[in-house]
């Protein structure tokens, strides 16, 4: 059974990937860069979907770990001028750093007391980003044009700034998380993950050290997230503390859940809705925000499945 | 100013905002206690206290309504939020957090549109200043200290001496042994969710003399109010009130000495870590 859908999970995933590589050249220039966002958020959200969706833990804090990204690439962009492979790097360390020391604490707790937990360490790193505003410009934040030197792809230069660049750095980062993503789930650890979710007493009866694993998928959530976070602020060249702010935790619980919480698809589609609809609320109002409350209580109280959970109940149980 | 004068201001600021910590903590307490949920938007309710306050003021200059409108406007809309999300979905744990997050947006950018994104304040109503050697001190500041007190005295009486509280009592300890005992434990739950709400509210009113009606002034009650909480024991009445004195006043020392953004970074990790350590934390046990 599962083998017959081997070729047609990798061909679906396959088909988004070359649908956004030929996206580029027909979408208009405002879709373009809206789609760039959307794919790095949707990597973002990827990362979050492995923790919540397949590993069952609710985190509201994850805006700490983007943030991390962000700033742990950013900060030496701006102060030290280094590379942007090695900020990328250098994001992904910081926020690895922090699941590493947040995921050993928080992860002593479960369930209401978890999120509780993790949206407050959150606050704390906001709050610090605004306490050392002389290293981070606090709200404020700091521009990233100019800081960004040229990348050398043997005898080709590439600038950071042009967006073709910026749409094909986004794809790939999208590319490189879902692809993590999907191998990650159907493999052994990914199993022992779903266990964890579905039933984690049983799990560790059966032998399964459960803290590692969930440290571990919280350590690799995280990582996600932060290459992700490092990325975002090259492409929009912006690094701020509102980023880190309680609203960019919502987010990827908002686009894990519309999309599907637990399919490797959903965080992908629930970001490519929920932005595009943010996008058209906000020329109509200031409040525009409302759509996410709304969108949240809809989804609990109707739609608990998300756009991808349900097509795959209807039609393609064998989607991951 | 010389120190002992620091530190009696402190005191003060310190002691007032535990009142006011006190009764907005102390509804987010009591709806997990009776209801075993986690609000959310347990905020918004202060914040739209606040803002509805600000309005009955502001159109019929009478302080003293708002005090008594403002609870009651936020206890309906508690009312018909319990009705309407929160009875559907059973108060299944995680579903009521993730819709009460929704709620929070509903709550906050509803706010945003109507009122505005504006900071506003009310004259106190009455101006009276209590002279200390270091400086003088607003009366209102001490009358809302006394207020508080008094309403948080009351509560405890209803829920000590009154056979609503019993019923809450009941419901706490054991739901389905209330129910089975008769106690209407879905019309407790409405009550408990109306009353919680209603505290928050009027907290938020109390305080718009003091400090301005804001759409975003609902997180940093619901922060404090959950650190409040966690320190002094869930669904706790007096462990609720000597925590956020506790707090209050270590907030306001470390406020007056030191920098506000750095009292609240120290207050919210210390109590992070009190939840972590305390293994599973208070909420462990209950939730799935």
């Amino acid at each position: 059974m599962r083998r017959d859908h081997r070729s047609a999970i990798l061909g679906v995933h396959w088909a988004l990937i070359l649908a956004l590589v030929g996206l580029q050249v027909v979408v208009p220039p405002f879709h373009h860069t809206l789609l760039a966002r959307i794919m790095v958020l949707a990597a973002y959200a990827i990362g979050y979907n492995l923790l919540l969706g397949y590993t069952g833990l609710m985190s509201l804090g994850h805006a700490m770990f983007f943030a991390a990204g962000m700033y742990g690439a950013g900060l030496p962009l701006f102060y030290l001028g280094v590379g942007a492979p090695q900020a990328f790097l250098l994001g992904i360390a910081a926020s690895l750093l922090l699941s590493v020391v947040i995921g050993t604490l928080t992860l002593r707790t479960s369930g209401v007391s978890f999120l509780i937990v993790t949206m407050m360490f959150a606050q704390v790193f906001y709050l610090s980003t605004l306490y050392f505003n002389r290293i981070t410009l606090g709200d404020q934040g700091f521009v990233l044009a100019g800081h960004l030197p040229p990348i050398s792809l043997g005898a080709l230069r590439v600038t950071l700034s042009d967006p073709v660049m910026r749409y094909n750095l986004a794809l790939a980062t999208f590319a490189v998380c879902l692809g993590i993503s999907l191998w990650l789930v159907q493999s052994p650890i990914g199993r022992v993950l779903v266990a964890i979710r579905e039933n984690e007493d049983r799990t560790q009866m059966l032998g399964y050290n459960t803290f590692a694993y969930k440290l571990l998928a919280l350590t690799i959530s995280a990582a996600i997230a932060g290459f992700s976070g490092s990325v975002y602020a090259v492409i929009t060249s912006y690094v701020g503390a509102s980023f880190a702010a309680i609203l960019y935790s919502i987010y990827p619980l908002v686009w894990t859940l519309l999309g599907g919480s637990g399919t490797v698809l959903g965080p992908f589609v629930g970001t490519a809705v929920m932005t595009y609809t943010i996008e058209t609320a906000s020329r109509f109002t200031s409040s525009y925000l409302i759509v996410v409350g709304v969108i949240l209580v809809a989804l609990v109280m109707r739609f608990p499945a998300g756009i991808v959970g349900a097509f795959r109940r209807r039609w393609a149980p064998w989607l991951p | 100013m010389t120190l002992e004068g620091r530190l009696v201001l402190a005191l003060l600021e310190g002691t007032v905002t535990g009142c006011i910590l006190a009764l907005t903590a102390l509804g987010l307490s009591m709806v997990f206690g009776v209801m075993r949920i986690v609000n959310v938007a347990h905020g918004e309710f202060f914040m739209l206290g606040a803002v509805s306050a600000w309005y009955v003021t502001s159109t019929t200059s009478s302080f003293g309504l708002a005090l008594i409108a403002a609870p009651v406007f936020v206890a309906a809309v508690a009312v018909l939020v319990n009705w309407v999300i929160l009875r559907p979905i059973r108060y299944e744990p995680q579903a009521t957090i993730v819709a009460t997050i929704g709620l929070l947006y509903i709550i906050q950018q509803v706010v945003l549109s109507i009122y505005g994104p504006y900071a506003r304040t009310v004259a106190p109503p009455f101006y009276f200043r209590i002279d200390f050697p270091w400086f003088g001190y607003s009366g209102y500041k001490l009358a809302v200290a006394g207020l508080a007190a008094a309403l948080l005295w009351a509560i405890w009486r209803v829920v000590s001496t009154t056979t609503l509280g019993l019923y809450m009592r009941a419901t706490q300890q054991d739901q389905e042994m209330a129910q089975a005992f008769g106690v209407p434990v879905h019309r407790i739950f409405a009550v408990a969710f109306a009353l919680g709400a209603a505290l928050a509210g009027l907290a938020g009113a109390l305080i718009i003399p003091i400090q301005p009606a804001h759409y975003l002034m609902g997180l940093d009650a619901l922060l404090a109010s959950f650190t409040v909480v966690i320190v002094g024991g869930l669904g706790s009445l007096g462990g609720t009130l000597a925590a956020a004195f506790l707090i209050g006043l270590s907030d306001g020392i470390v406020s007056v000495f030191f920098s506000p953004t750095l009292a609240r970074i120290v207050s919210t990790a210390l109590v992070a870590l009190v939840l972590v350590v305390r293994s599973g934390g208070l909420f462990g046990t209950e939730s799935a």
